[in-house]
């Protein structure tokens, strides 16, 4: 090879669509030299499938990443074009933001972020090959090598790849091996990983329709407007400057008109055909799924969102399909508002090589190859969201190895993405998966008001989070610590004024006095309407309000909840040596031993969520380890 | 690291001459403490000698009763078989009694041991060494394989599909809720923590009926605890000695002659009786009977069954009176015995004597003395415990501590799901419950959680744009 073909670099990242952004830019910030790979660089952080950021669950992700230092908070807040607050009307465990995003614009912003960063290098051309050798028994990677014959030489390198290994996508008869949105597919990563001895599978998910937002009629649909009030995503954009204008989404129903021309084309599916191979997710099902799966259900929701502000295009939620553009054109026409409609990008589905998660460990780092880490979609994951906090954490685990440092790790009780990355290497998902508020134990904890009490710390010792991002926090912490204190320390009399405060919010009078504290655990009292009567009270920010409420009003619960953290804790840190021999642990089931060798969980408590790993089997390795451990400790 | 508090039944679960439970963990002395008494009342074992056996006995730190007479010894950490403070209480060896012992302790902070779990302890806590690990890694096996074999057997039976069934329907309500929460724009909670309460109340009430096949199970084994009261003369010997077959109390005709509480494992037809008779219950100046009253009232409180005699040839007194309220809230029968004689008394007298006490009392007429009624009595009980149906192998009983344990414990989350939604908290409170309610049935179908609700959430619900 002529050395006029070679480049260096730390970190290379394939792919730069959520997962690869975040990784790049975690890598480059932490100053170490960085090279992202796109099949085109105008397709950087693009959003193939909804055009939003956030929602249940979702919401609590990109907040945690933003703690961490991520960039797509930040990115969304600039490119927003309406923001809401779900579930407003439950409890503060399960609000979720979700904005609707100029698609254009935020793929143009993300661009422009990689550009202007120090140490990244945006580089156009497909990953054929992931150099690599043996040392001492081990795999590592040593470089990659592009299309055109380039090779770049790196400590590290973040398989972020999404949907595009082998892809092929599906329209009725219609078949094109290409990405999304017409994309060129990567087709020659998969056989150089196979040659790694990575095991691939196939994974399935759909895109609806994208249409001409001027054959629709508006009139016939449900207005969903935004919130008044925005609140940010990113921890460090101030609300006032993100004030504007926004844009509306638009619900309407499918019926029963719609419902029998699915019925009636079934066999024009390919999935009913059989020609799909892949596995599909159950979270985003596709019309024809619902309309087969939930037979009794008179009509399902159509949420028509605009792609962004200078494009008439506009996406069709609730119903993707892969059924022929026919088909797709006759149901569609069905739903009222929809008579007209003129489809610019049909519906599909989508086919592409991804991984079973097991085979990396907690940090995103394969078990077997010393430097390869992987985020994202090829992780068997789906959602921008979900991608894009994998990305930050294999970017920084790649840089902690590099450098050689203490990786960075977060568990269930630390975060949705601790849920998430736990859930993707120890599980086994037979479907591409999604975060969702029920995958977390500890929800109560795991708030998206105070992702940031949770997480910028850790962000801030691994050196993305600046110091005056750090210095924000701590002030916050003070607050609120200062005024849960005066809280629970300024009490008010039974006197007159008080009972008639009390009575007129309906809520029962004093025997004696009672701290402000007691006052606000009443379901019928707040901190704001205890304004009233609070008289030394200073004006504090939104946030610092919002934590201090839900500290005292549901502290019960909190503390009940911390103490089920602090078993599930016990378990987390009883450490598997990595050695293990499972073969020789006598008392296992065989199912149990098959697993554990399939999994090498890290921990009891992770290895105590594998399926088909009992309680008993967890007993046997709890024994066998303190045996282990104290023969190895003898031997020293 | 600090283990929390764990106690068993150290011996076997059969009945054997000595049984003993463990209790060990940082708070096994205080624990001991709770239920334990030195022959003067007072509690010692915080400032016990270590390895020393010490009389007493165990009493029930919600009633006071006292349980069994027993030894104890306190052996302080690391000297004990799991390296931690331990407590251990020998008692009598009967199934009952070290269940009750188990229960006070396990009321009194600890936690039920998972089965090998104080081995397990002993190992972390460096007690066990070497040469014997691999023997005791035997025993675990052994130990999970019963459990297994236990289990199997119990998943083959119908307090499985029972428990599942309750179980299913909260695993329901979960996906509901979650539905609704990952989906809002689709699903609606609106009046839902209204039905849901209405939902927890019918699904207390399987499980209390399932709790109650526990007591049931045990009467059927072990016999029903009856006490047998009455105003002295009225033949509460007679009855005795016709339950019994032959001449054991004292029978004369003059007034409280019966000085000593007798008990007898009797049977009657099926049903099998631990039968206490008592001295008659009137206010007395005699000091011998006056120990007896005391004792009757200790026993009538923790009688399963009371059996109130009545001399149906002798009008109603005063005395009537006091014993009809000492007996208040219990399960009775009131025998109406010398029905074969001239009767004074009616069954509408009798019934007016309880007044409106709910449900009170069934009245059987019998003669104690040829023996007359003694089916229908028999019949009775049956009735009141739901004995005949339960001998149809098609019912459900608990017999498991372990079980009942978590059944208990479901009843108690459950319980706290309807206050939370009382006091107007919203679906994401009162799920930690729901969830905790879950988990728990899930410990006597030995199923894990995580895994089933996302099924539920998609095979029940559609989800997702």
């Amino acid at each position: 090879m002529r050395d006029g073909f070679i480049e260096n670099a730390d970190v290379c990242v394939i792919g730069a669509g959520h997962a690869g952004c975040e990784a790049a830019l975690a890598c480059a910030r932490l100053g170490l030299e960085t090279v992202i790979f796109t099949v085109s660089v105008d397709s950087i952080a693009l959003m193939p499938c909804n055009p939003n950021i956030g929602g249940t669950s979702k919401g609590h992700l990109v907040r945690e990443l933003d703690a961490l230092g991520g960039e797509m908070g930040k990115n969304i807040d600039r490119t927003f074009i309406q923001s809401k607050m779900l579930n407003v009307s439950k409890g503060p465990a399960v609000h979720s933001l979700r904005a609707q995003a100029d698609k254009a614009d935020y793929s143009r912003a993300m661009r422009k972020v990689l550009e202007n960063q120090d140490h990244l290098t945006i580089k156009q051309g497909e990953v054929c090959e992931i150099l690599w050798e043996s040392v001492s028994g081990k795999k590592k990677v040593k470089g990659v090598r592009i299309f055109t014959g380039m090779v770049y030489m790196c400590k590290a390198v973040i398989l972020c790849t999404g949907t595009y290994l082998g892809a092929r996508c599906l329209c009725g008869e219609s078949i094109t091996y290409t990405g999304p949105n017409g994309l060129q597919a990567a087709t020659y990563l998969t056989d150089s990983l196979k040659e790694m001895g990575i095991e691939l599978r196939r994974f399935k998910t759909g895109t609806p329709a994208r249409m001409d937002g001027r054959s629709i009629d508006f009139s016939k649909m449900e207005e969903q407007p935004g919130d008044e009030k925005i609140v940010p995503f990113s921890f460090s954009t101030n609300p006032e400057d993100i004030r504007k204008e926004q844009v509306s989404c638009w619900l309407t129903y499918t019926n029963a008109k719609t419902h029998d021309i699915i019925r009636n084309n079934l066999d024009r599916s390919p999935i009913y055909a059989g020609i799909i191979e892949g596995t599909g997710p159950r979270y985003c099902p596709s019309i024809e799924d619902k309309v087969v799966k939930f037979a009794d259900k008179e009509r399902h929701q159509v949420f028509i969102e605009p792609e962004g502000l200078h494009t008439n295009e506009v996406y069709v939620g609730g119903m993707s399909s892969s059924l022929p553009e026919d088909v797709q054109l006759a149901m569609y026409r069905t739903v009222p508002g929809l008579e007209k409609c003129r489809i610019v990008r049909n519906a599909y589905a989508i086919e592409y090589d991804c991984i079973n998660g097991r085979q990396l460990d907690r940090t995103l780092e394969f078990k077997e190859i010393k430097g390869l880490f992987s985020a994202g979609q090829f992780n068997g994951s789906s959602g921008y969201e979900e991608a894009a906090c994998q990305g930050l954490v294999a970017g920084v685990n790649a840089a902690m190895s590099i450098l050689g440092k203490e990786p960075l790790t977060i568990d269930r009780s630390e975060g949705y993405i601790g849920v998430l990355i736990d859930d993707l290497v120890t599980k086994d998902n037979s479907e591409p998966y999604r975060m969702m508020t029920s995958r977390a134990e500890y929800r109560l904890l795991l708030r998206q008001d105070n992702a940031d009490l949770r997480l910028r710390e850790k962000g801030y010792e691994k050196g993305l989070v600046t110091e005056e991002e750090y210095r924000t926090l701590l002030e916050k912490e003070r607050l609120i610590r200062e005024e849960v204190s005066r809280l629970k320390n300024t009490f008010v009399g039974a006197n007159r004024e008080i009972q008639k405060f009390l009575e007129n919010h309906g809520s029962s009078s004093l025997k004696t006095a009672a701290s402000l504290a007691e006052l606000l655990c009443r379901p019928e009292l707040s901190y704001e309407i205890l304004g009233e009567v609070d008289k030394e009270r200073k004006p504090l920010p939104d946030p610092v309000l919002e934590q201090v409420e839900i500290e005292i009003k549901y502290e019960g619960y909190i503390v009940r909840q911390k103490r089920q953290v602090e078993q599930y804790k016990k378990m987390e840190r009883k450490l598997i040596p990595e050695d293990i021999d499972y073969d020789q642990v006598s008392s296992l089931r065989l199912e149990a031993r098959q697993k554990l060798k399939l999994f090498r969980p890290s921990s009891l408590g992770q290895a105590s969520r594998i399926s088909g790993v009992s309680p008993a089997d967890v007993s046997v390795l709890l024994v066998y380890m303190e045996r282990f451990g104290r023969q190895a400790g003898e031997r020293k | 690291m600090k283990e929390d508090t764990i106690a068993a039944i150290a011996t076997g679960m059969t009945d054997s001459g000595i049984g003993i439970i463990r209790i060990s963990g940082e708070d096994a002395v205080a624990i001991g403490d709770r239920i334990f008494r030195s022959p003067s009342g007072k509690r010692i074992l915080k400032k016990a000698v270590s390895h020393m056996l010490y009389y007493g006995f165990v009493q029930d730190c919600e009633n006071g009763f006292i349980i069994d007479e027993v030894m104890a010894v306190v052996m302080r950490e690391p000297r004990s078989f799991t390296g931690e403070d331990t407590v251990e209480i020998q008692c009598h060896g009967g199934v009952l009694v070290m269940r009750k012992i188990l229960d006070a302790v396990l009321k009194s902070g600890a936690r039920l041991a998972e089965p090998g779990e104080f081995t397990k302890r002993a190992f972390i806590t460096g007690r066990l060494d070497l040469s014997s690990a691999e023997a005791v890694m035997d025993i675990i096996q052994s130990r999970n394989e019963y459990a297994l074999t236990a289990s199997v057997n119990q998943l083959r039976g119908l307090l499985s599909d029972e428990v599942r069934g309750i179980r299913s329907r909260v695993l329901y309500e979960m996906a509901y809720i979650e539905s609704a929460l990952d989906d809002p724009e689709n699903y609606s909670l609106e009046g839902y923590p209204e039905r849901l309460a209405e939902k927890m109340t019918l699904l207390e009430k399987r499980i209390k009926k399932l709790c109650d096949t526990f007591e049931s199970g045990r009467m059927m084994k072990e016999g029903i605890n009856t006490v047998i009261v009455g105003k002295p003369n009225v033949g509460k010997s007679s009855l005795m000695n016709c339950l019994v077959g032959e001449e054991r109390a004292i029978v004369t005709d003059v007034a409280g002659t019966t000085r000593d509480i007798l008990r007898e494992n009797v049977r009657l037809g099926d049903l099998s009786l631990n039968v206490t008779d008592t001295a008659g219950i009137r206010e007395t100046e005699d000091t011998v009977e006056k120990i007896g009253v005391e004792r009757t009232l200790k026993y009538v409180e923790g009688a399963d069954l009371i059996v109130y005699v009545v001399d149906a040839s002798s009008v109603l007194d005063e005395n009537d009176r006091e014993i009809v309220s000492i007996i208040k809230g219990k399960k009775k029968i009131v025998l109406l015995n010398k029905s074969d004689l001239e009767t004074k008394v009616t069954e509408e007298m009798i019934e007016e004597l309880f007044g409106d006490e709910e449900g009170a009392c069934t009245i059987v007429k019998i003669s104690a003395r040829d023996g007359s009624g003694m089916e229908k009595f028999e019949q009775t009980i049956k009735d009141m415990f739901s004995i005949g149906e339960m001998k149809s192998s098609n019912d459900i009983v608990v017999t498991n501590i372990r079980h009942i344990k978590a059944l208990e414990e479901t009843d108690s989350y459950l319980k706290m799901i309807k206050k939370s939604i009382e006091e107007g908290l919203t679906e994401d409170f009162f799920y930690i419950d729901l969830m905790a309610a879950y988990a728990s049935l899930g410990k006597i179908t030995g199923e894990k959680v995580e895994d089933d609700l996302v099924d539920e959430i998609f095979s029940k619900f559609c989800m997702g744009k």
